[in-house]
């Protein structure tokens, strides 16, 4: 028989089996778009941590007062308060050639008001540095100047929901504004980013460090942001910054420092293992629409028990039969494949409409081994029926015994 | 043309050993027109399949067109099944989703010829069966006679010797069997060679030769 043939009679047959046709499409096509979707989704999880990360900067350390590490051993015998990281602290770690800049930061919260607006936003204290380490970029005016990080200056930069929320349409640059009991000048406004590891950045108003530190009575830093030279020198930055702070600390090693790489790394693995998983969930939908399309593929055997007998009397050898409804099933699981793919292609720009910050894009091998998946359990359980249909005894086949 | 040795069948049914064929001798030559006739349970069916190459026989020797048949493999049987006999039955059995045209060229698909070679042979079988205005028609859209003389259509396409018909008169009324044996008895003249089973004396009496069956053994009449 000639392939021609042969796939011009399986896909007769199949037209003529409709409803069981439809159904085993649909079956394979939802759990090949659940493979491809679900993929997307973990793979989409895992951009978007990545994503953050390159948004935070590169080569970036961060710095933390105290020391969190879980360690054996007893308890200390007296509590154990971590010592301030200070200002002077910070701008010490200039010293090691391996450090290009830094950006001492502050938080606090404070009401800030203009006119009869007022809200309570974040405020970030830091320095003309922070702009460049973070990526921040202004929308108008300027970002904060460079100036002696110890001194402070009645100077404030806005983040755009602020700006907005406060001024509306009308000119926000150059107008003062009061946050807490002080009066700052505006002098900037961010760009509208959107967000960064969860915290918006348009609600945050950015102030010189010192005058932070006195508007929250708070001597010590919130955090360190250090940026290497290189990505090549973190580990120097590292051992450089920590030997700074120990020697102005008597000789105490209490910060902790974060390299973002560990924490990306970990991330990484972790949502790589997540993705792995919701595709092997979604391979047993792929499993079971297998076992369906046995099952239908077994009903239509018995179905059509007297023309299998009919092909063997006109001379259909077994491998000739075995043939046709493996191919039979195999067209069935790729054109159920490829329905799937284009259900998947449907599912994924719906989920990019809802979720236009979360990147869902399928792994390249998703939609292959989804296929490959497919095709390889139409024909596995296609085997079985086929198997049953080439072994028919001819003779009670077409007396439809 | 055929040659049965002391052919024997046994069935199991059960516990019980039933002898459907009994060290039957026959021999038919190309080109006669033989009708086998005998009660229901007396073997006319099985053999039939063995003469079809259907079923195999648990004794004897059976050689078609001078080839001993008993040796053959399932794959061998089946090429044979294919160029040298033709199958017409009582039930039709023609593919309901296929349409007149493609029922006859079914044989031909299966043993790959060529799809031009194809077509003209069966337009060729369509006007001897005098279908040609019903090639595109299903089997649900044809009359009993026409779907008979279908499946005789498909039997012949493949220009067997030997042609096989297993009551083709049983689900007929009595003009379309007319039709039908008028048919096969034309395709007996132009040389092909017929065996017919029946349970209709008229029927048999048509045949130049007719073989009564009893309990699985043949008994010759004529």
């Amino acid at each position: 028989m000639r392939a021609a043939d042969s796939l011009g009679f399986a896909l007769g047959s199949l037209r003529g089996g409709r409803v069981r046709t439809w159904l085993m499409l649909l079956a394979m096509s939802i759990g090949v778009a659940s493979v491809v979707v679900l993929t997307s989704l973990g793979e989409g999880a895992r951009r978007y941590v990545v994503n953050e990360f390159a948004a935070l900067g590169t080569n970036l350390l961060i710095m933390l007062p105290g020391r969190s590490e879980t360690k054996g051993g007893p308890p200390p015998l007296l509590g154990e308060t971590p010592r301030d990281l200070t200002l002077q602290d910070a701008l010490t770690l200039l010293r090691s050639p391996h450090i290009r800049r830094i950006a001492p930061l502050t938080v606090g919260n404070a009401p800030v008001s203009h006119g009869s607006l007022s809200r309570e936003v974040t405020i970030l204290g830091s320095t003309a540095d922070l702009f460049p380490i973070r990526h921040f970029e202004v929308a108008q005016g300027r970002p904060l100047p460079p100036m002696d990080p110890e001194r402070g200056a009645p100077v404030a930069v806005l983040g755009a929901t602020v700006r907005h929320e406060l001024f509306g349409n009308k000119r926000a640059l150059g107008a003062w504004i009061r946050i807490a009991d002080r009066r700052f000048r505006v002098i900037g406004v961010l760009t509208d980013e959107g967000e960064s590891l969860g915290q918006d950045l348009g609600e945050m108003v950015i102030i010189p460090v010192a005058t932070a530190q006195s508007l929250f009575n708070a001597p010590s830093l919130f955090r360190v942001l250090i940026e290497a030279t290189s990505l090549e020198a973190m580990g120097l930055a590292e051992r450089d910054a920590r030997q700074l702070i120990r020697l102005r600390h008597d000789g105490e090693d209490d910060v902790t420092l974060i390299t973002q790489d560990a924490i990306l790394a970990t991330f990484n693995k972790i949502l790589r293992a997540l993705t792995y998983t919701v595709g092997g969930i979604g391979a047993i939908s792929l499993l079971v629409a297998g076992i369906l399309i046995m099952n239908v593929m077994l009903i239509a055997v018995s179905q059509r028990t007297a023309e299998i007998g009919l092909m063997k009397a006109l001379g259909a050898p077994r491998a000739q039969v075995l043939r046709l409804f493996l191919v039979e099933s195999t067209l069935l699981a790729l054109a159920g494949s490829l329905a799937g793919l284009l259900l998947s292609v449907l599912g994924i720009l719906l989920l990019r409409y809802l979720f236009p910050s979360f990147p869902v894009v399928p792994p390249p091998w998703a939609p292959l081994a989804a296929v490959a998946v497919a095709s390889g359990s139409g024909l596995l359980f296609g085997l079985l029926p086929a198997r049953r249909a080439a072994a028919l005894d001819p003779v009670l086949a077409l007396s439809g015994r | 043309m055929i040659e049965l040795r002391d052919v024997s069948r046994e069935f199991q049914v059960g516990d019980e050993c039933v002898h459907a064929l009994r060290h039957v001798d026959l021999t038919i030559h190309a080109g006669e027109y033989v009708a086998i006739m005998g009660p229901s349970g007396s073997g006319k069916s099985t053999l039939l399949n063995i003469l079809g190459l259907l079923d195999r026989p648990n004794a004897g020797s059976y050689r078609l067109a001078g080839v001993e048949t008993t040796t053959l493999d399932e794959e061998q049987r089946a090429q044979l099944r294919q160029q040298q006999i033709g199958f017409v039955f009582q039930a039709f059995h023609l593919v309901p989703r296929l349409t007149a045209a493609e029922n006859i060229e079914l044989p031909m698909m299966l043993a790959a010829v060529e799809p031009d070679e194809r077509r003209h042979r069966v337009d060729e079988v369509l006007q001897a069966m005098g279908l040609s205005d019903r090639a595109h028609h299903r089997p649900d859209q044809l009359s009993g006679g026409q779907r008979q003389r279908v499946a005789i259509g498909r039997a012949i396409v493949m220009r067997p010797g030997l042609l096989l018909a297993d009551e083709p008169t049983g689900n007929l009324d009595q003009h379309s069997g007319q039709e039908v044996i008028e048919v096969l008895e034309k395709l007996n003249n132009q040389g092909i060679t017929l065996l017919m089973v029946t349970h209709d004396p008229g029927l048999g009496r048509r045949a130049r030769r007719t073989i009564h069956m009893l309990d699985g053994a043949v008994e010759q009449g004529r």
